[in-house]
Parts: C-alpha cells; structure tokens; sequence
C-alpha cells in the first residue's frame, strides 16, 4: 500500500501499528539511534531536565486545579485547604510552587550553556529564537501563577506588574483596564489569570516541540562548537545520553526534594501568607526571585516609560543575539576575550538580581544602573565589535581528534549506531 | 572532564574579581549606606529561640504544642481567630479522639440559621471550625478600638523569621523610653515594627496553669504557644520532613547507581 511504512519492530502489535502510524521508527530514530556528538559535557543535560520539570509542572498544576476555586472570596482559603484537606495536598502544592523556581533555574542555565557554547549561532537561529519564545510564555505562566493563591504579594505584584502597560501613551490605561477586565485587579483579572495560566502551558509544550524539532533537524551543538565529521564524532542518543541525562535528572530530583521536604517556603514571600487586601499596600512589593534582574532594570530608569522599554528590551534583544554577535566561532572555549566577558555579564546580571531585592535607595540604584548599562552594552556594542577583533584559538579539526589524541583512529566499538533492542 | 576543567578555570578567573566584588565591597558599602535608616525606623532583629521543630529532622513537641492550645484557648482566643483549623486537626497535635469531641463540644458555634431564620448556635463537633471572637471583621474593630486581631492560622509564616518574631512580640513588651511620644490605646514593644502596637501585653507570669505541672514564666507561656502557632501555620511538617528524609535516602542512592552504570555505558567511549 502506498504510504505504508515496512516496520523492524518483531512485537507484532508495534509492528501492525508502526506500519500504519510509524511512531515507533520516529522515536527509535530520534531518541534511539540519533547521533549525538559524543564530547556533551553535562552542562548539556538541562534541556532534558526542563522538558522534565514542564511535565511535573502539569501534571501537579491539573490536580491542584481540581482543588482550587479561582474567586477572589474563595482562593486564599482554597489552597490552604489544599495543603490541609487535600491528601498528601501539600505535596503536590510544594512541588508545584517550588518547581516553578527550579524550572527557571535550570532554563537559566540551559540559556547560559547556550551562550557560552555558541549554540544560538548559524545554523541554529531559529532553534535559539523558539528558545527565546519559550522563556517568554514561562514568564508570562508563571507571572498569573503567583497571582493565583491571592495573597497580599500576589496582588500588589499583579497590580504593579500590569500598571507597567499604562506607560505606554495612548493605548496605556485602555490595555491595562482591558487586562483587569475592570478598573482595578479584581475578580474578572483572576478569573482570566486563572484561565490563561492553565493554557499556556499547553501552548509551551506546542513550542517546546517545536524547539525540539528544529534540535533535529540541525543537530545538538556541542562544547567545541565545531560541527559534527561523521559517524566517529556521534554516539547514538540511547543509552550514552538517556544515561547521563538520568545522572542529571536524580541529581536535579535530589536538590528539588530538599527544597520542597526541608525548606519548601525558603523561595517565597512571608506576606503572601496574608490573604490579598486591596486596602493595604505592603512596605516592599518584590517579584519571586527569578524575576528580580529584570525588576532591577525596570526600575534603573528613571522614566516609567523608557524603564518599561528597557526591561522587554533586556528579553527582546536575545531574539536577535544570532545577528549581534559577528564572531563565526561558536564555543567560547576559543574565544579568549569572550570567555572572560560572557563571565562580567553574567555577574552584571547577578548583581541586578541582588539589587531587585532591595529598595531602589542609595547604592542600588547605582549598581542597578551600572549593571543594566552593561547588560545592554555587551549584546550591542562590545559582541558586534568583538567578533571582528578577537583572535579566536586554532580550532580541532575534529570532535574525535582531541579526544583520541591525534590521527582518527579506529571508530570506538560504543560508538557504532547500534539499535535500541540490543543496547 | 576538560570541558569541567575548561569552564571551572574560566569561572575562578574570571567570576572571582565580579563575585568578591560583590560579597566584600558592596556589603561594606551597604553598611555604610542604609544602617542609619535601618536601624530608626525597624525594630530589632528578634533572637532566635531554641525549637523543637527546626532543622531537618525536627519534629514537634507534642506536650508543648498542647500547652501551646491551652495558652491560646485561654488567653489569645479572646481576640483572635484561627478560621483554618478546626478542632478535628487537634489530632495533629497529639489529642485522642474522645479528648477532641469534648473539647469541641465545650464550645459554642455557630450553626447557621434556625427555623424562623434566626442565627443558631450549639455545641461544636470535631468537623467544626475554631470559634472565631468576632462575627466579622467590622465587630472586632468596633470592639478592639478601631484594630483587627489579625487570624492567627498562619501567622507563624505571615512574618519574616515568624517563630523567633512572635516570641519577641509576646515577651517584647516594655515600658516606653521617656522621650517616646506613644499614641493613644498603643502599647509599646521592642520588637514591633515602629514599637507601637496595638495589643496590650497578653501573656503573664502564671498566667495560665497548666495540667502537667509545666513551668507557667512568660517566656514559658510564649514558647508553648509558638510552638502551637507553629503546627498551626504547618500541619504538614512532621510528615513532610519524614517523608523528605525517605526521598532524599532513596535519591542518593539512585544518583549513584545511575552514576555507575552511567559510567559502565561510556567505558568504551572514553
């Protein structure tokens, strides 16, 4: 018949389906037998553990929205009776709460891997720019989360956060009125919070296929940055990474068992254990902590308008990051300038995140100020000029070379593809 | 292992000046700059008391926090609400079935409406909810002078260091230095943010008397019923920390055992 596909499989039953809806010889493909350089350090193990906190973040996320009521009377007191009523309720709320800080801590680093490896220059543009997308649904998910459990912080934080559009002239006051559903965050705002925080995540795994998809098809970067030979450079995915993504995984299981059995509320707010009061504006409104760099650009500008801009601008730029950077060599391993500057950026972000938490009084402006000018600095003046100037190392000629230490050699026995069955 | 290495060296090279930079000198000027304002308008750090739930594998004394009920029973219910618990989670605690139906049944609850639809009220049952002093908020500012007793079911986590700040609270109470200006019905403490709060001193010397014998000093009083507060805000945390202990075991060991056949998979690799 045409269009049949002729299956390997023996199981008769994966045979008869494999034949009409070839699923199987599409994951042995691209999770069994696909080539994979061999040389991944284990920086490269945090795209797996993102995909996995994303489905733990479902799945806890549907059973706590079989308990929760999204009413402004009603909320509060509905996840407390989660965590008091609700069998084993304060699990699930713990994982659910704690794995949204671990799930931007692991895509921070995957973003970080990606750019100290290259991983965002041709031909893996459009792989970056879904990564970009994908970081921007996060927040915006996880933004309307923390608005869900409707305590003091979760309030003031959504009314600050969605007062940042009025600075826009003109359309400002309509979006953030059409926003609210209303004159001010109230129960309309948390109905549609509600609403909209549990479709996006649908839509992120929609674009985490896609991310996915387009890792296929140029092939995963590595820490050389030097594109694959051939068959001596690749070990096929399954066991080698399927292996050492599970090493990172039980280390990953382990640091987020600590923080949600031993230290579960270390990450969140002492205020939004008060219910929200629309009277009552706390003394500090502070984003969760993930949040805190951006926060501190935001507020480095003295203009609302220009510090509004500047704060999507701190994301946005990252879209056009493959073009920004001139440099034709991808890992920073032999970029000797840029290895030492991609390390002052990450610091200047880390200094904006300490200045986030903290009023915006005396030396934090400063800092916030100093560390929001060199964020921007380094993406659009030092990377440009940098690529043009920098005297990159002699690069390997192969993947296989320096591991083997001169001269192909003879392929690896390991290293063959070999078949899922006989792994 | 020399990717590891790779990056390991570009961090210590290159992240040390940024990183000490940041932990030496701005903490230093920070010190300089913000302690002066700190110190006038928030009250001093509380110090931290020694609790049977703290640490990973604290657990919860159990007599304590019952001493903890009595204290607030008598003393704190008086204005406070705990509108979370209800008197069937005293098993938490340690109380038996029976000591909790007589409990609850000593209290008068409210039972919604009766036939003429009047307010009823009538013994409680295990189901019901602690009984709230005031019917509403409204009531209990028209009776407290214009405050709200703030519910205590999670007050513990509501504040910043909540154990060791609401020991302070409760064992904070002093007279006011000479030159403070205090405001009408405020009552000074030394650890409430601006000194001025609005609850008279609540716990005294042998104020309460407790079955079992236990020292009855202030301090005494207040530590039991952190203790309570504190179960109250977390009734999870035995278990949770029991259960953590399990998972975090098992972790480990498959950590290294996914580690070594990690290692048997690449042996002909490397």
């Amino acid at each position: 018949m045409a269009g049949m596909t002729k299956s390997d499989f023996k199981n008769p039953v994966i045979n008869w389906i494999d034949t009409r809806l070839p699923i199987f010889t599409m994951m042995q493909k691209e999770y069994g037998v696909f080539p994979t350089p061999k040389n991944f350090n284990y920086m490269w193990n945090f795209g797996a553990l993102a995909m996995v906190i994303m489905a733990i973040m479902i799945i806890t996320g549907i059973f706590l929205a079989m308990n929760y009521q999204p009413n402004t009377a009603l909320a509060f007191d509905s996840v407390q009776r989660i965590m008091r009523d609700v069998n084993y309720g304060w699990l699930i709320r713990y994982l659910h709460q704690n794995g949204a800080s671990m799930f931007f801590i692991v895509t921070y680093i995957h973003i970080f891997r990606g750019m100290y490896y290259g991983s965002y220059k041709y031909p893996r543009e459009l792989l970056w720019m879904l990564g970009v997308v994908i970081l921007l649904i996060m927040m915006a998910t996880a933004f309307m989360g923390y608005v869900l459990p409707w305590g003091q912080m979760s309030y003031w934080g959504a009314t600050v956060i969605t007062n940042l559009f009025s600075a826009f002239p003109i359309v400002g006051h309509p979006i953030v009125t059409w926003l609210w559903g209303g004159f001010s965050v109230d129960n309309p705002t948390l109905n549609r919070f509600y609403s909209l925080h549990y479709l996006l995540p649908f839509v992120l795994v929609g674009v985490v296929f896609l991310h996915v998809a387009a890792l296929h098809i140029t092939g995963s970067n590595n820490p050389l940055g030097i594109d694959v030979k051939g068959p001596q450079d690749t070990v096929p995915f399954h066991p080698y990474y399927t292996v050492k993504d599970s090493v990172g995984i039980c280390v990953f299981l382990l640091i987020f068992a600590l923080l949600v059995f031993f230290w579960p509320n270390f990450l969140g707010d002492a205020n939004n254990f008060i219910p929200a009061n629309p009277l009552q504006t706390p003394s500090d409104i502070v984003p969760e902590w993930y949040f805190l760099p951006y926060y501190a650009i935001l507020r480095s500008v003295p203009n609302k308008l220009g510090g509004v801009c500047m704060m999507f601008g701190s994301i946005l730029v990252l879209f056009v990051l493959p073009w920004l950077d001139t440099s034709p060599v991808r890992s920073a391993r032999f970029r000797p300038i840029y290895r030492q500057v991609i390390w002052v950026w990450v610091a200047a972000f880390c200094v904006l995140g300490y200045c986030g938490m903290n009023k915006p009084e005396g030396i934090y402006v400063i800092l916030s100020r100093i560390c929001t000018l060199y964020y921007f600095f380094h993406f659009l003046v030092l990377l440009p000029i940098l690529g043009k100037m920098e005297r990159p190392l002699p690069l390997p000629d192969s993947i296989s070379r320096p591991v083997l230490g001169g001269g192909g050699g003879p392929m690896p026995s390991g290293a063959a593809a070999k078949p899922m069955e006989k792994a | 292992m020399r990717a590891f290495r790779d990056l390991l060296a570009a961090a210590l090279l290159n992240v040390a000046v940024p990183v000490l930079l940041c932990i030496v000198a701005v903490p230093a000027l920070l010190s300089i700059v913000s302690v002066p304002a700190l110190a006038q308008e928030e009250a001093p750090k509380p110090p931290s008391q020694n609790w049977s739930f703290s640490g990973i594998f604290g657990g919860l004394d159990l007599a304590a926090a019952q001493r903890g009920f009595q204290v607030y029973s008598e003393v704190c219910a008086t204005c406070h609400s705990m509108n979370l618990l209800h008197y069937r989670d005293l098993e938490g605690i340690g109380l038996t079935a029976d000591q909790i139906t007589s409990v609850a049944a000593a209290v008068d609850v409210p039972l919604g409406v009766d036939d003429q639809g009047n307010p009823k009220t009538g013994p409680g049952t295990p189901s019901s909810q602690f009984r709230a002093p005031f019917a509403n908020e409204q009531a209990a500012r028209a009776a407290m002078n214009g405050a709200l007793p703030p519910d205590q079911s999670l007050i513990v986590n509501a504040r910043e260091d909540g154990a060791n700040y609401l020991y302070a609270i409760l064992t904070g109470f002093r007279d006011a230095p000479a030159a403070f200006k205090m405001m009408g019905g405020m009552n000074y403490n030394e650890y409430f943010p601006g000194h001025q709060i609005a609850m008279p001193q609540p716990l005294h010397d042998q104020q309460v008397t407790f079955a079992d014998g236990a020292p009855n000093r202030i301090e005494d009083e207040a530590h039991d019923v952190v203790t309570f507060l504190y179960w109250a805000a977390n009734p999870d945390a035995i278990q949770r920390k029991q259960i953590g202990v399990r998972v975090v075991l098992f972790l480990v060991f498959m950590t290294g055992i996914t580690y070594a056949v990690k290692r048997k998979v690449w042996a002909d690799v490397h």
